[in-house]
């Protein structure tokens, strides 16, 4: 992998490839509500330092990248847990503010942190939860070879977009609601064509 | 899409602009304060002798507001702004293009395209709301000119034909435009365009107009990560800003000359507003600049229908519309550059 990019582009992708498009080749941002909320959210993550919870060591802010997937990103939280041999094992957690997806956006982003984590340390890391606001509950997510495959496929699709520095056409969907860069992406455009609207305004 | 913000223009001669947490404070010379919060605003314009505090335009840099210098009479002096941003291809794209004499040719085309048929729409409208009381004779000939123009750019023309069509354009507007001026006591007579400097009291109000539309649009461009000097109509000349040059076209006359034509046949501007240098020079004095200045505010809060997106926006956004198509365009996202048309 010729560049790392950030483990959230893998979320934009999965999102809409559009969107991770303006965000990653033409370095667009928008806020909205939604972006402010996650952004205060993880401040109050990355305000503390470690901890303990339910007799787990626990760090805040964890870095992380993988040369394989050309990946790199920070783990809200990682906790260390006894594993059957004794030895401790990474338990990546993450915070999301709104509530589970069907889709597996989200777990992608978490499996993502978990192969970081594989091969930075050089072992197996079989799950990890998602602390979600919304419902204030931990789902457990277990790192299947389904899953993993997943974000490598991503990965490997995401590299090649930025690579190529491509921004795929819009398409409208009801997701563009929630999207902060519908203003940027105008999506509703569709294909009038240019040449007939100006001609049209000439004959006026 | 963004919301419509407000600019904030400082004319008060001596005034000291800081920061207060999230908010600008803006200090008098008698001692009187005012604060705006930040984010509300979306520019700073500053008249003539105006300070700002180094740690307010870093700060009007990282949200992303324009801080612009302009002289008290609106000649625009400097801009202070954060880190170049947006999109390295996309300004390379707008070069490569701007290099081509067939998309230049293609994009000329649409500028021009804008600016005809607006200025065709204000003489129409002129003829339709006071054919009564002007020589209608003179603005229809003159309409019909410009629809001998758009004939002609039905059809795809080089760049020395657009460049010399822009010319013959503004020309016949020009000549048939003191007929929209009803209130034409020999108070505000119009013979003609001129500038550096403004040698009536038309002109004056013309170039102040077009220096705020030249101030907005450019922050525009700018916002959607364009370069606003490399331009297609308008050739490169170093320090003009030829792309805001080239999208001012569909704009100056449905914005910038009816406001000035409103302001007049209103009377909310009057010839005790303006003095006369020994040159023959025309400026405004501060009440003048303050009522142009609130036009163009209340005139950029007007809502109109976009004819491409066909969205209701509020026309100081159309200036925003306008450079992300222009982006999307270069993105071949748009096979051409669609211009505002205004109905």
């Amino acid at each position: 992998m010729s560049e790392l990019l950030p483990i959230s582009a893998l979320q934009h992708y999965l999102f809409c490839p559009r969107q991770c498009a303006l965000i990653h080749v033409e370095k667009v941002w928008v806020e909205n509500r939604f972006t402010v909320e996650g952004r205060i959210m993880h401040r109050r993550v990355d305000s503390e330092q470690r901890g303990r919870r339910a007799g787990a060591d626990q760090d805040l802010s964890v870095p992380l990248k993988s040369e394989r997937l050309g990946l790199y990103g920070i783990a809200d939280v990682v906790e260390m847990v006894p594993g059957p041999d004794g030895r401790e094992i990474p338990y990546p957690v993450e915070y999301k503010r709104g509530s589970p997806k069907i889709l597996d956006w989200d777990r992608v982003q978490l499996c993502a942190q978990a192969i970081c984590l594989e091969e930075m340390l050089g072992l197996f890391v079989p799950e990890g939860a998602i602390f979600y606001g919304k419902p204030r509950r931990r789902d457990v997510v277990v790192f299947d070879d389904k899953l993993k495959l997943l974000v490598k496929e991503t990965a490997m699709e995401l590299h090649k977009m930025i690579a190529e520095a491509r921004t795929p056409p819009p398409v409208k969907d009801k997701k563009c609601r929630s999207c902060s860069l519908a203003g940027e992406c105008m999506p509703g455009l569709g294909n009038a064509k240019v040449e007939s609207y100006l001609l049209s305004a000439l004959k006026e | 899409m963004k919301k419509l913000l407000n600019t904030l223009y400082v004319t008060t001669q001596g005034s000291y602009l800081s920061k207060d947490g999230e908010c600008i404070v803006v200090r008098s010379e008698d001692g009187s304060k005012k604060k705006f919060p930040v984010h509300v605003l979306d520019g700073v314009v500053c008249f003539g002798n105006v300070l700002c505090s180094p740690f307010l335009l870093g700060h009007c840099a990282d949200s992303g507001l324009a801080v612009s210098f302009l002289t008290e009479n609106g000649r625009f002096l400097a801009e202070v702004k954060g880190p170049q941003s947006g999109n390295v291809l996309l300004r390379r794209e707008q070069y490569r293009r701007a290099d081509d004499p067939v998309q230049t040719s293609a994009m000329a085309r649409s500028f021009l395209i804008g600016k005809t048929v607006n200025s065709r729409t204000v003489l129409r409208r002129g003829l339709r709301d006071h054919g009564d009381r002007i020589d209608s004779g003179r603005l229809e000939k003159a309409a019909l000119e410009l629809d001998s123009y758009a004939k002609r750019l039905s059809s795809p023309l080089v760049l020395e034909e657009a460049r010399g069509l822009e010319g013959r354009a503004a020309n016949v507007y020009f000549n048939v435009f003191d007929e929209l001026i009803l209130k034409n006591d020999g108070e505000f007579t119009f013979t003609g365009r001129n500038r550096r400097p403004p040698l009536d009291k038309v002109n004056c109000l013309l170039s102040f107009v077009y220096t705020l539309l030249a101030h907005d649009v450019r922050s525009a461009l700018e916002a959607a990560g364009l370069d606003p000097q490399v331009g297609f109509l308008h050739r490169d000349r170093p320090g003009r800003p030829g792309l805001a040059l080239d999208v001012m076209e569909e704009f100056r006359s449905f914005m910038a000359d009816r406001i000035v034509l409103t302001l007049i046949n209103r009377g909310e501007v009057s010839s005790k507003g303006f003095s006369v240098k020994e040159s023959g020079a025309v400026l405004m004095n501060d009440d003048t600049r303050r009522t142009v200045l609130q036009a163009w505010q209340k005139r950029k809060s007007d809502i109109v229908l976009h004819p491409y997106i066909k969205e209701k926006i509020p026309l100081g956004i159309a200036f925003h519309v306008q450079a992300k198509l222009l982006a999307r365009c270069l993105r071949n996202d748009l096979d051409g550059y669609p211009p505002f048309f205004w109905k």
